[in-house]
């Protein structure tokens, strides 16, 4: 550790482009109309036009290009160091992936044009969606939810259509195990689901005694994440499926795990119905910050009917947009999807191809290894083996007092992003790891090495360690001030 | 071929071998003893993996396949606008800083992306007038969809009013959103002799979606007057143009960023903005960046008012979105910040001048006329073709022109019409393209009819 003195790099604070430019009116150099021009007033009679700009800066671009640049340096990002982030699967998004969804056949075009003129685009949405169906052993997928959230719901809402159609109409509750993701009970009650809350075992596995005594009528799906968010692996779910299917219910597959069974193992042969994927996750399409992703959802036979509308078709060498689907839910959002994250995962997984088990399998054993050399330092939540991620929790680590945020504020000075904290929220002080395939052996072991040192630090000096981190651009932040007196735009100084 | 690596892995045999031992497991097979062995390994039908050149190639066949716009005369909007995109915004979202971080869970870490947020937020306020912006949403049709959920929350109604020149992919996602929540949307062309006390809201767009413009004020206070929420569909370009929703009464502007640096990509990915009065705070759904403090008091900005949010609240939360838009909002920034309101106002009027130029060309035209002469238009505007507009757009096509929607597809009752769109992008000699291509439709058609059957 090179001293705890801010990096000079990231030292300073950088102003808001509000604060380097005042200039309302000016802006870069724009073409002419090249046609003979009339005064608005003529051409918009009687309609209300702005009368002060909005205060919006123009900054010249050498100035704009260094705020960027500041901007961009008090990141961390994957060029950096490791983000072992668990469940968002931070994996490495391979450059070309970028360059080929830049391309101007697939960025400049537009979803309205003449189906004749977007051959190519159709054709990748129509073999990525066997691709996906491929390796997740459904029927058909939809393309165009945004997001995981986006397509849980997406999803939900196929399988209310589905038990309607059927004349079942009583079934308004979900069945969610209590270390899901947030997101699930969320997207029940956006699909106006009540949520019903399975316990867990202390394998960290669901408790399929507890399951059964909720299963009744009214439960319209369970939703299952496999492996769960602690890492393990749902061994009992034929027994659950089955269970499931029995009660009228359907299996729901929250794909934010599949990074650990990608091409290994698939969510339809264990039963599941409906399953969402997140091409951000599994698919290495990048996280952008926050986004976009993508959350294709794909479905068994019977369902296939109720998928938002497009999906694209192909007769022969000639791929078409169905838009005639009477039975459908209708449409999530605007347009196919979130088209260049198709394109970027459509690329990786053609790179990969018939290789891509490799992929779960290397990101088990990164888990696996890194979880033997975390073992001696904090305790595992759950005695089961894990899969591509690990749960542990500081409290019973050889330093006292150490704690999950501590010991993840102090990962930031090191050049390592924390990992998920205080979540599965049924595991006390939680620290969730993820280092996914693309971390090497070497990376690994330098992140279990300064675990090590923190533990050690943490021993001699805990307060130095709950003070973290030194050497960021800013130190921990007022949360609480921040929540009482919220400041969420900027405003001219009066 | 020894030495070869699989796609992007970093370990090769000799680290794995290593690692195995160290977890003592004899293989990679036995880490997935937990999965039951007759699931473990299908047979799969996948294609062979690609090198980096093939990889290449093969997508840049499949990109060969598509038209793209560059190459031709563009006058398509319908919600998704081609406009110039300066260089240093796809520079910027080219910056793996960026693009391969995640949300800013950890501040300390993630500063450069929170405060490009906290510009994006400051940005949309200024364009919409209104006092609170989120961090970005999927796209505009269900950034509606979300303000529509939230009118139904703030209310307690379960009806909503829609104008009928919604963009019809909106209107068709507020229908699925509000279908699984048991709310009834009611569409009408002019909402304000419509909103009712029975109403959560009254949705309607600027300009709609045949790209004309009207004074919403009215339709603000009739909504005000029966206890519903004002929500304005809006173009952000209009927003630099004309009286921005927060002025005109409104109290939820939402819309599509993607005219903000953001190529049409087929759709996707663009960004959804949200604004909302004062009052509805802490009802906004998604990510909100705040400017805070940190312990040496500098400035800080840190996601904030979480316990808004699904992984705090889960089945309470205001919505369930997770992931929002970042990388987009962040190209729409880096747009704004280089045009500043004056680049884009001269963008905007630009477009306006083009389009109003063409509509004169087109009305000398035989048989082409405007669909609504007595309502005013911006850049985008429905355009009466002699014979079937479907036919004409096709005839155009030929010559490398992609004319615009025929309308028909959206409504039946305007299948001899074309929306037409404009922008600083459609050059002055694709403008006479256009009217040249018009006329000789127009004589043709008049042939046609005229001739003996």
């Amino acid at each position: 550790m090179s001293g705890d003195a801010p990096r000079a790099e990231w030292a300073g604070e950088e102003p808001l482009v509000f604060e380097l430019s005042r200039d309302y009116t000016g802006g870069p150099r724009e073409v002419a109309s090249g046609v003979p021009e009339r005064p608005l007033g003529d051409l918009l009679p009687g309609v209300r036009l702005r009368a002060e700009p909005p205060p919006i800066p123009s900054i010249a671009e050498p100035v704009l290009a260094r705020h960027v640049g500041r901007l961009a340096r008090r990141n961390h990002h994957l060029h950096h160091g490791i983000y072992p982030l668990g469940s968002c699967t931070m994996k490495y998004n391979p450059v070309v992936d970028e360059q080929l969804a830049g391309l101007p056949g697939f960025a400049d075009i537009h979803p309205y044009q003449d189906e004749d003129d977007v051959q190519g685009a159709l054709q990748v949405m129509w073999e990525l969606e066997r691709l996906l169906a491929e390796l997740t052993g459904m029927a058909r997928f939809t393309l165009q939810p945004a997001a995981g959230a986006h397509g849980e719901w997406t999803g939900l809402r196929m399988i209310q259509a589905h038990h309607a159609s059927r004349g079942d109409r009583d079934r308004t509750r979900v069945v969610i195990p209590d270390s899901a993701h947030g997101t699930n009970p969320a997207s029940a009650t956006l699909a106006g689901l009540e949520v019903v809350t399975v316990r867990s075992t202390r394998e960290g596995t669901v408790d399929v005694d507890d399951l059964r005594s909720r299963l009744d009528p009214s439960v319209a799906a369970i939703m299952l994440t496999n492996p769960n968010t602690l890492g393990v692996f749902e061994r009992d779910i034929l027994e659950i499926a089955e269970v499931a299917h029995r009660n009228g219910s359907l299996l729901y597959y929250d794909g934010a795990n599949l990074n650990a069974l990608v091409g290994v193992a698939r969510p339809g042969d264990m039963g599941f119905d409906v399953v969402h994927l997140n091409l951000h996750k599994t698919f290495s399409t990048p996280h952008g910050g926050g986004g976009p992703g993508s959350g294709p959802v794909g479905v068994a036979e019977a369902l296939a009917r109720f998928l938002p509308t497009p999906i694209v078709e192909r007769d022969g060498d000639r791929f078409r947009l169905d838009r005639d689907r009477p039975h459908s839910i209708g449409k999530v959002r605007a347009h196919h999807g979130n088209f260049g994250m198709l394109v970027r995962a459509y690329a990786y997984l053609r790179a990969y191809g018939s290789d891509i088990p490799e992929v779960a399998r290397d990101a088990v054993l990164n888990a696996r290894y890194l979880a033997s050399r975390l073992g001696d330092l904090f305790p595992p939540a759950v005695p089961s083996p894990c899969m591509h991620e690990l749960v542990v929790s500081t409290r019973g680590s050889r330093a006292p007092g150490l704690r999950a945020l501590d010991v993840a504020k102090r990962l930031l000075d090191h050049g390592v992003y924390a990992p998920t904290t205080y979540f599965p929220t049924t595991v006390p002080e939680a620290l969730m790891f993820e280092p996914t395939e693309t971390e090497s052996k070497r990376s690994l072991d330098q992140l279990a090495d300064i675990c090590a040192g923190i533990v050690a630090e943490a021993e001699r000096d805990l307060a130095h360690v709950q003070a973290a981190p030194h050497t960021t651009p800013i130190r921990r932040v007022d949360e609480v001030a921040a929540a009482r007196h919220p400041v969420l735009r900027w405003t001219a100084e009066p | 071929m020894e030495g070869t690596r699989t796609g992007y892995l970093p370990n090769g045999d000799d680290d794995r071998l290593l690692m195995l031992q160290a977890v003592g497991a004899g293989s990679v097979d036995d880490l997935f003893t937990a999965v039951p062995e007759h699931l473990l390994n299908p047979r799969l039908s996948l294609p062979a993996p690609l090198a980096e050149q093939e990889l290449i190639a093969e997508l840049e066949r499949l990109a060969g396949r598509n038209r793209p716009l560059g190459g031709v005369d563009c006058f398509l909007g319908a919600g998704v606008y081609r406009r110039h995109i300066p260089a240093i915004v796809r520079a910027t979202v080219a910056r793996p800083e960026f693009y391969t971080a995640y949300t800013p869970y950890q501040a300390e870490a993630s500063q450069g992306t929170l405060q490009s947020i906290f510009e994006f937020q400051s940005m949309i306020c200024a364009l919409t007038g209104l006092e609170v912006a989120n961090a970005s949403l999927y796209d505009g049709a269900s950034a509606a969809a979300e303000a529509v959920m939230l009118a139904v929350a703030h209310t307690g109604r379960r009806r909503v009013l829609a104008s009928a020149d919604l963009h019809p992919e909106t209107l068709s996602v507020i229908r699925t959103f509000a279908s699984g929540r048991g709310v009834a949307v009611d569409t009408v062309s002019d909402c304000r002799g419509a909103v009712s006390e029975r109403h959560a809201c009254a949705v309607v767009a600027q300009p709609g979606f045949l790209g004309t413009v009207t004074d919403l004020a009215p339709v603000a206070e009739a909504a005000h007057s029966a206890g519903a929420l004002a929500i304005c569909s809006v173009d952000p370009f209009a927003c630099v143009l004309l009286e921005p929703p927060g002025v005109l009464g409104f109290d939820i502007a939402v819309g599509d960023g993607q005219p903000l640096g953001i190529p049409p990509s087929f759709g996707g990915p663009h960004v959804g903005f949200m604004a909302v009065r004062e009052e509805l705070m802490r009802r906004i759904p998604g990510r909100l960046v705040g400017l805070a403090r940190d312990l040496d008091g500098r400035r800080a900005y840190t996601l904030t008012l979480q316990a808004r949010e699904q992984h705090i609240r889960r089945e309470r939360a205001t919505s369930n979105i997770c992931t929002n838009h970042a990388l987009t909002a962040l190209a729409a920034t880096v747009y704004m910040a280089r045009m500043g309101a004056g680049g884009m106002r001269r963008v905007a009027e630009l477009s306006v001048q083009r389009a109003h130029h063409l509509a004169g060309l087109l009305g000398a035209c035989e048989g082409f006329a405007l669909a609504d002469p007595d309502r005013c238009f911006l850049w985008e505007a429905a355009v009466r073709v002699p014979g079937d507009a479907a036919g004409f757009v096709r005839a155009m096509r030929a010559e490398g022109i992609v004319a615009g929607l025929p309308l028909g597809s959206v409504d039946p009752a305007r299948r001899d019409q074309v929306l037409v769109c404009c922008t600083e992008t459609t050059s002055p000699a694709a403008i006479a393209r256009y009217a040249a291509g018009a006329a000789r439709w127009g004589a043709a058609q008049r042939r046609a009819v005229g001739a003996p059957a």
